[in-house]
């Protein structure tokens, strides 16, 4: 049996890389005004583009960096961190609880609860998410209230279905007829037996999505609907890079790294926990 | 049975795009401060206001205000943009064509990287380029089309500056277009200068959108390619002494095909989606990059229509790919 072994440990190495990525990001965010070496809003006209500290013409204490206003690119990624984060821990939970809930009531009752979520879903899908999202924000106005609701919104899809069809299944195995038989009512058998079975899908969807949501918020901000326009975001950073990109190529580079690195993690950590938990797999 | 289902599916997708217009309706109407403060400029007078509420028929309740708005869009009405004073209708035609040729042009990139994948890979089972595919595959995934074309734009707008990283074609060409249909246009012209030119503007953004369905197609079609290839006749095949090439691409492929055909048809819709803020990444003129100016200027009879228009198109390309599964799946065929 060296396979599954092989499989568990490269799994194993996979959720470490990813969390470990993830904690020093958090952390770094909770701490941020410990460890930013600058003010991230204080400008310098003085400082304005200064590259990177390996290559001539860089400025001690700016370590990756400044932008076209001069302010600390490093600083700016640990602050944009915290946005980051609050976003993808609230709407992902929020979607998560929302989609979690109406997949497992239509994938167990099934009948007419069944249909109605179902056209909802149907309708949801037929909107482009992006669009959707910045048509949400426009409505709410700005802030970091109206981001977190507009990607609940959105996204509680994506655990409707998924939860619907694993409770659907669930629904049909034996020992539901027989928690049935043993006198349970329906609703206890569904949170009590069902939701357990059912729930290393929903953490591996919530690490997931926590990733989309920062990615949703990062184009949020990048088309300036996030939050007010001075605070620094992931997207925000992407957008002034965006602009100064033949001048100043690290003030892109530097925050897609950081995004990629997150985005990944958050998939890849997700993916691992599944493993972990799933009994099946395990 | 096949009629029947298509018109069940007829159906379905009215009763889905009636929910969208309402979904839509609704957010517009009953966002904080009236939907008039959100189409006028600061410093409006009370006289314009009301000017425009009667205009746009806002006196009246929003069920008739729906009413109204639905009928005329059932006419081919969908009424008149705010901040580009033009039929809206139009502007959306004028637009979709663009976004249509991104997204086929995506399509096919998928197509073309994701197809050849999945053959390698079913060749080569359980070897240790199977899994590099299955890595890349993984990755492709996981990050999104957005971070993709900002990637793509740092290698080949900056890096190696060989595709043009704005717009949808060198603002000095002269077009000879009839149709928004630039490239097919060009093609059929066989004006390839003009061809050359949309495509170095299109490259990207198009590659951006087709990586992560790229890598989906070439997972998809790798599990449902060796699922066939254990099956007596592709056996068969193998053992008349066809090579395992030959014996994927002329028994196994089509027979594969099919089951990826579904879950293909669904990624394309969310391909089509992500074109809204591509085409704003690469500032390419399509209904997406129209779409953000007009929740940016608050233009609510536009974004109504081009919701809509999105919502048709997903729809329909679901209907499409249902009944080309329908058609060509015997089991459902006979059935």
């Amino acid at each position: 049996m060296a396979e599954p072994r092989a499989v568990t440990r490269r799994g194993d190495a996979r959720l470490w890389l990813a969390g470990g990525w993830l904690l020093l990001a958090l952390l770094a965010a909770i701490f941020a005004p410990l460890i930013a070496p600058q003010d991230p809003l204080a400008q310098d006209l003085m400082f304005e583009r200064l590259p990177p500290f390996w290559m001539q013409g860089s400025e001690p204490g700016f370590w990756l960096g400044t932008d076209s206003l001069g302010r600390d690119l490093l600083s700016r990624l640990i602050y944009g961190g915290r946005v980051a984060f609050i976003v993808a821990f609230a709407a992902a939970s929020a979607a998560c609880l929302v989609g979690s809930a109406l997949g497992l009531i239509a994938g167990y009752f099934g009948g007419w609860p069944d249909r109605i979520v179902s056209r909802i879903v149907d309708v949801w899908m037929a909107f482009p998410p992006v669009l959707f999202a910045i048509l949400l924000v426009a409505v709410f106005g700005t802030g970091l209230t109206s981001v977190i609701i507009a990607i609940a919104i959105i996204d509680w899809t994506r655990f409707c279905r998924v939860i619907r069809a694993e409770a659907m299944s669930q629904a049909r195995m034996d020992y539901v007829e027989n928690a049935r038989i043993a006198g349970f009512g329906r609703i206890g058998i569904m949170l009590r037996e069902v939701l357990p079975n059912v729930a290393p899908a929903i953490v591996a969807l919530l690490s997931l999505e926590m990733g989309i949501a920062v990615i949703v918020e990062a184009i949020l901000s990048f088309v300036n609907l996030s939050i007010s326009t001075d605070d620094p975001t992931w997207g925000g950073i992407i957008a002034e890079g965006r602009l100064s990109i033949h001048q100043a190529w690290w003030i892109l580079v530097f925050p897609l790294i950081t995004l990629f690195l997150t985005v990944l993690s958050f998939s890849q950590f997700g993916e691992g926990l599944k493993n972990r938990f799933d009994p099946v797999m395990r | 049975m096949i009629l029947q289902r298509f018109l069940i599916r007829l159906l379905t997708m009215a009763i889905t795009l009636l929910g969208v217009s309402v979904v839509v309706f609704v957010i517009i109407r009953v966002a904080p401060g009236n939907p008039i403060a959100m189409m006028l400029p600061p410093g409006a007078t009370d006289a314009d206001i009301e000017r425009l509420k009667a205009l746009y028929g806002l006196d009246k309740s929003i069920l008739q205000q729906y009413g109204i708005w639905l009928s005329g869009v059932l006419q081919g009405d969908f009424g008149t943009s705010i901040s580009l004073r033009q039929d809206v209708l139009g502007l959306v035609l004028n637009r979709l064509p663009a976004t249509l040729e991104l997204s086929i042009v995506a399509l096919l990139i998928a197509l073309l990287i994701g197809g050849p994948l999945a053959v390698i890979g079913a060749r080569e089972q359980g070897t240790g380029i199977e899994a590099g595919i299955d890595v890349a595959n993984g990755a492709a995934l996981s990050i999104p089309d957005f971070l993709w074309g900002l990637a793509l734009i740092l290698l080949f707008g900056v890096l190696w500056p060989i595709f043009e990283i704005s717009g949808r074609v060198s603002p000095r060409l002269d077009l000879p277009f009839a149709t928004q249909f630039y490239l097919f246009e060009s093609i059929l012209r066989l004006r390839f200068d003009l061809t050359k030119d949309l495509i170095s503007h299109m490259f990207m953004p198009a590659l951006a959108l087709a990586l992560p369905l790229a890598a989906i197609i070439s997972q998809l079609l790798k599990l449902s390619l060796k699922e066939v290839m254990t099956l007596d006749y592709v056996v068969l095949a193998r053992v008349k002494g066809f090579s395992e090439t030959q014996v994927i691409l002329r028994e196994a492929l089509k027979n594969a095909a099919l089951p990826a055909l579904t879950l293909i048809g669904v990624q394309f819709t969310f391909l089509i989606g992500g074109t809204v803020i591509i085409e704003r990444l690469f500032s390419y003129e399509g209904l997406g990059n129209m779409a953000i100016d007009a929740v940016i200027n608050r233009d609510l009879p536009l974004i109504q229509g081009i919701v809509l228009v999105f919502a048709l198109l997903f729809v329909t390309i679901n209907l499409i790919v249902d009944m080309t599964y329908a058609l060509l799946n015997p089991r459902l065929r006979h059935g």
